[in-house]
């Protein structure tokens, strides 16, 4: 005799709420906007169905494909220097936060994690006062170090500006990574860490030898959350730098890029169907980006039971 | 069984809520993005309205400059816009009412108080349909710290080489010549390159030339205005590559920078501010040319919104505008914007009436691009801030400034295909 287990209709109770309201505000926008995509503004203000001439269109067209190119190459820049910058410091800072020698760790912690729950466009002011070449203090700043003609206008040159910019968001996120790694490190059992001190290791050799492999998978979320962050960064180049993303294009990167199509900036009528295009494309890099870690990255990770 | 009470209770209360139905009054919304325009609205403009209105609420609503077009864009398409609406001119507007969104004005009473010029800029382009009131011009030029002036010991410029050798003069005597930066690009094609170039294309000449395909940006006049704005890369402030508009206004309010190119609608926002005396200079003319031409630029108007649920009291507040009032009370309040009514207006402010009486010496025209040019994709504005924000940032040589633009225009607009 067979008994069959009922159908846990009370799973979809639970499930209902969260689906229910990640469907309505999430999957169902972001398929429109892929549908938006394909149509382009027909006789009147009626939009006909285009297919992927729009995305086409995009990458080929010499009045939009330079445009498109420019954002993705500064939108890869932006996210290098938060890799190469901010989540290695977040790293070192986790490992000093949760060494025993460092004293008032918790006033650290804190003042670290402050910038991340600031408004951005408190940040974005803040730094563009800071950097003022007119009002700004960075100039008596190197000044202190006899170097007050090193200054330059930082966010009006087209060589410095995106650097700066991506420097100053890193200023204000480092405390997002250190925070996973801080709480990943704090995880460790100890004994480990007592046991490979017993057998002789250094410091230096504890950390990449025992805690850095007990982390990985926090590296690995980190780096896609950073990746995910970056290729939908707009706020802090907006509030500085406005649509325009200047001096010429160098910050413009996708997230202005869409602005700037699908609301329109000064003159420039707003286009929503070739903005949703636009949208589409971060879309496609981001989902490119998450896939190429879920595949190449997390299914290699080993699950140590410790 | 009744209560006498009762019943007069109900009676008064079924009183009440006529009476509220009677006396409801309109109330206005006017989406603008002149947010520096707020306290004229509120003190006197809507005052003085509300004297031949009292039943009329009007409230001025301002979005920040750079963010209006976008903002109200969406308002529109979402109805939630305001009843009366700030138009900018031209293509703006134009598209607006070709999409249903600003209502026609045609039967407007009072309409007949401007003249075609006026309105152009606010018409379909047959002239069919005028679809804003026209509020105010605004007239480009240098206003300059007269205390500097003194002190240095030179005066107003006339032509460029003298332009040039004033500027030289300042910077010698240790002041920041011109106060302007390039972050915000505008300032840069605004009241650099459309201040300083009718001059050098003839204003109208130029200006219909392009929109016919007769004349070029890479080309003439248009080059020339470009290698002129290069010259002032020298008298710009240090680190003038991050200085934005309003950093620009403050250097010049507070004495740092002698001359700010500008636009007449800063007279109002300086008058405030400043502790030492200001004159004005029109855009200095090219050595050996007699004719000068300014930038005399239709600016302002004032629609209403095709789907306000106040259409009377908005066509009340509309035809109020079109009054000898309404143009002597905005040109006073607003020092630097100069109606475009017919009507004789005189101004209190020594200032403004320098700049208005330029109209009398020279040739006007608007800014090039305004007109038809920036319809298309790149638009031709756009290019042009960049293009003159690269030229005094000095990433750009003049000629390739024009090439650059050129390029763009012909990229989609006929008649300079056919060149």
């Amino acid at each position: 005799m067979k008994s069959r287990k009922p159908f846990p209709f009370h799973v979809i109770v639970f499930l209902a709420p969260a689906t229910l309201v990640y469907t309505a505000f999430m999957i169902y926008p972001l398929l429109d906007s892929l549908r938006l995509s394909m149509f382009a503004p027909g006789p009147g203000r009626v939009e006909a169905f285009v297919g992927l001439a729009n995305y086409q269109r995009l990458v080929s067209d010499p009045n939009w494909a330079p445009f498109l190119w420019n954002a993705i190459r500064n939108n890869f820049v932006f996210f290098a220097v938060h890799m190469l910058v901010q989540n290695p410091l977040g790293l070192l800072l986790a490992a000093l936060l949760s060494s025993q020698v460092v004293r008032f760790r918790a006033v650290f912690r804190t003042v670290l994690f402050l910038p991340t729950v600031l408004s951005i466009v408190l940040v974005g002011f803040i730094w563009r006062l800071i950097l003022s070449p007119i009002w700004g203090i960075s100039k008596d700043f190197l000044g202190l170090f006899g170097a007050a003609h090193l200054n330059q206008p930082w966010l009006g040159l087209e060589a410095t500006a995106l650097v700066t910019l991506s420097l100053i968001s890193v200023w204000q996120w480092v405390g997002i990574p250190m925070l996973l790694f801080l709480a990943a490190l704090v995880g460790i059992p100890d004994e480990l860490i007592e046991a490979a001190r017993v057998d002789g290791a250094t410091a230096w050799q504890v950390f990449w030898g025992i805690k850095f492999p007990l982390i990985l998978p926090t590296v690995g979320i980190v780096g896609v959350l950073t990746f995910v962050g970056n290729f939908n960064a707009f706020d802090l180049i907006y509030t500085t730098q406005r649509a325009l993303a200047g001096p010429n294009f160098s910050t413009d990167i996708l997230g202005t890029f869409f602005f700037r199509t699908f609301f329109g900036a000064q003159l420039q009528p707003g286009n929503p169907t070739m903005g949703a295009t636009v949208a589409g494309v971060m879309f496609l890099i981001i989902l490119t980006g998450v896939v190429l870690y879920l595949f190449a990255y997390q299914r290699r990770l080993q699950r140590i039971e410790l | 069984m009744f209560r006498p009470a009762r019943i007069f209770v109900l009676a008064l209360a079924a009183l009440a809520i006529a009476g509220a139905g009677f006396a409801q009054r309109a109330t206005l919304t006017i989406e603008s993005w002149r947010n520096d325009d707020l306290g004229i609205w509120q003190n006197t403009l809507i005052p003085a309205f509300n004297a031949h209105y009292p039943d009329i609420e009007v409230v001025f609503s301002p979005t920040a400059p750079t963010e209006y077009n976008a903002v109200l864009n969406s308002r529109l398409e979402a109805g939630s816009a305001g009843d009366l609406i700030t138009c900018r001119p031209f293509d703006l507007s134009l598209d607006l009412f070709n999409q249903g969104y600003l209502a026609s004005l045609n039967d407007l009473p009072g309409m007949e108080n401007f003249s075609d010029v006026a309105r152009s800029a606010w018409v379909t382009d047959d002239g069919s349909d005028v679809f804003c009131v026209p509020m105010a011009s605004v007239i480009h030029g240098f206003i300059y710290n007269k205390d500097v002036f003194d002190e240095v010991g030179v005066d107003e410029p006339e032509t460029y080489v003298e332009f040039l050798a004033t500027l030289q003069a300042i910077a010698d005597a240790g002041y920041a010549p011109l106060a302007m930066g390039t972050t915000d690009q505008w300032e840069a094609a605004t009241m650099g390159y459309q201040n300083i170039g009718p001059n050098y294309w003839n204003g109208e000449e130029g200006r219909l030339g392009l929109i016919e395909g007769s004349i070029g940006y890479d080309e003439g006049g248009f080059v020339e205005a470009f290698e002129a704005l290069a010259a002032w890369r020298p008298y710009l402030p240090d680190g003038y590559q991050a200085m934005s508009y309003p950093d620009a206004q403050n250097f010049f309010t507070l004495g740092l920078g002698a001359i700010f190119p500008a636009g007449s609608w800063e007279i109002g926002v300086f008058r405030p501010m400043v502790d030492f005396e200001m004159g004005a200079f029109k855009p200095p003319v090219p050595a050996g040319q007699d004719t000068c031409y300014i930038s005399d630029h239709t600016d302002i108007a004032l629609g209403m919104n095709a789907d306000t649920a106040n259409p009377e009291a908005a066509r009340a507040f509309l035809e109020w505008m079109t009054t000898q009032e309404f143009a002597e009370l905005y040109a006073n309040a607003l020092p630097g914007f100069f109606p475009l009514a017919d009507h004789a207006v005189s101004l209190d402010d020594p200032l403004a009436q320098t700049f208005l009486d330029w109209r009398a010496e020279c040739e006007p025209t608007i800014r090039s691009a305004y007109q038809i040019l920036s319809r298309g994709t790149p638009n031709n504005e756009n290019d042009l801030w960049n293009a003159s924000a690269q030229v005094l940032n000095g990433t750009l040589t003049p000629e390739e400034a024009g090439e650059m633009v050129q390029r763009g225009l012909e990229s989609w607009y006929p008649p300079q295909q056919d060149r």
